[in-house]
């Protein structure tokens, strides 16, 4: 099963995404929130994030779904700390609340990571207005 | 007795705290308002964390970088946590400087921080000091001059980087979403870069 790492500089927002998804894909077990800092700050910390990377791991891949600015910096440095550990992660270009629900659902139901991910990449194109 | 490298990395430790709230308030101009604060978080973390007396500049880079990865928390963290590991591969195995080790260790940190940032020279951002200091570093020397000759010639080119970074805007970062209303300030990044050449300048003229 694909495993899902959700990047916020906020632990309360990564948590929030988490709580979200997890109600559409209750029986999901692969979802794992790298928010904020170890001591509880504002904050995105590359070294967490490899490490829940790890945890999310079932052997089928990650997708990592990250807010603005240093988190796909911290995310991408985590990707490189893990090139050797032989995991397949991808950062996906997508929304972190409606790209993580919708991984989330898309992932419970045993499809690949490519797929997983090009179905959060649709929801680039959810328009609100 | 500790090593001349913790020595240098406490020194910049040092100037970084002494430089925390101008560097924040740089940083509030035309950011988050967080650089002087999460550096000094970063760099008080190294100062505590790394073994005193290990000499191996490389180790000691590498554990630099890998300590502000997970305490800076903004995007100073995996940009210069990159840009120390890069160049602690360099310098592995390495407890003197020489002029040729000092010029790859640069050119290592610079390419770490354009990898992780996608930045190039000329959007305001820490490279504007960084990279015509390393290249004044290399011209003074092949002109013959001594190691601390060429970083000092090197600082003075970061200075006058920091200058330029106020004449444009930026197209990086935080300080993007400002557009045109960036011009004027100076870069955080690119001043907290150069207080780090001229401490490891420092550094190196006292030993």
């Amino acid at each position: 099963m694909v495993g899902i790492v959700i990047v916020s500089h906020s632990s309360k927002i990564a948590e929030g995404v988490k709580d979200l998804a997890q109600q559409m894909a209750q029986n999901y077990t692969g979802l794992v929130c790298a928010g904020g800092m170890e001591d509880g700050s504002i904050g995105t910390d590359a070294i967490r994030i490899a490490d829940a990377i790890r945890q999310a791991n079932q052997g089928d891949g990650v997708v990592v779904f990250a807010d603005l600015g240093s988190a796909i910096m911290s995310s991408e440095t985590a990707m490189e700390m893990l090139e050797e550990e032989n995991i397949n992660v991808r950062i996906a270009d997508a929304p972190i609340v409606e790209g993580s629900i919708v991984a989330a659902v898309e992932a419970s139901i045993g499809s690949p990571l490519d797929r997983v991910i090009e179905e959060a990449m649709k929801t680039r194109e959810f328009h609100k207005a | 007795m500790s090593s001349r490298i913790y020595n240098c990395l406490s020194a910049i430790a040092d100037v970084i705290e002494e430089n925390k709230d101008f560097l924040t308030d740089l940083d509030r101009e035309i950011g988050d308002a967080d650089h002087g604060v999460n550096m000094a978080r970063g760099f008080h973390a190294v100062q505590e964390k790394l073994p005193k007396d290990e000499a191996d500049i490389g180790v000691m880079l590498k554990k630099t970088g890998m300590t502000l990865l997970s305490t800076v928390g903004g995007a100073s963290g995996p940009l210069y946590g990159t840009a120390y590991m890069e160049a602690g591969k360099v310098l592995a195995g390495k407890t003197e400087l020489t002029s040729a080790d000092f010029s790859a260790a640069l050119q290592a940190a610079i390419a770490g921080i354009q990898k992780r940032g996608k930045a190039e020279r000329g959007e305001k951002t820490m490279l504007d000091a960084l990279m015509p200091a390393y290249e004044t570093f290399n011209a003074k020397t092949a002109e013959g001059a001594s190691l601390t000759d060429a970083l000092s010639a090197a600082c003075e080119e970061a200075k006058k980087g920091i200058e330029y970074t106020k004449t444009i805007r930026a197209t990086k970062g935080r300080a993007s979403y400002l557009g045109d209303r960036s011009i004027g300030h100076q870069d955080p990044g690119a001043t907290s870069a150069t207080l780090t050449l001229e401490t490891i300048l420092n550094c190196l003229k006292e030993n």
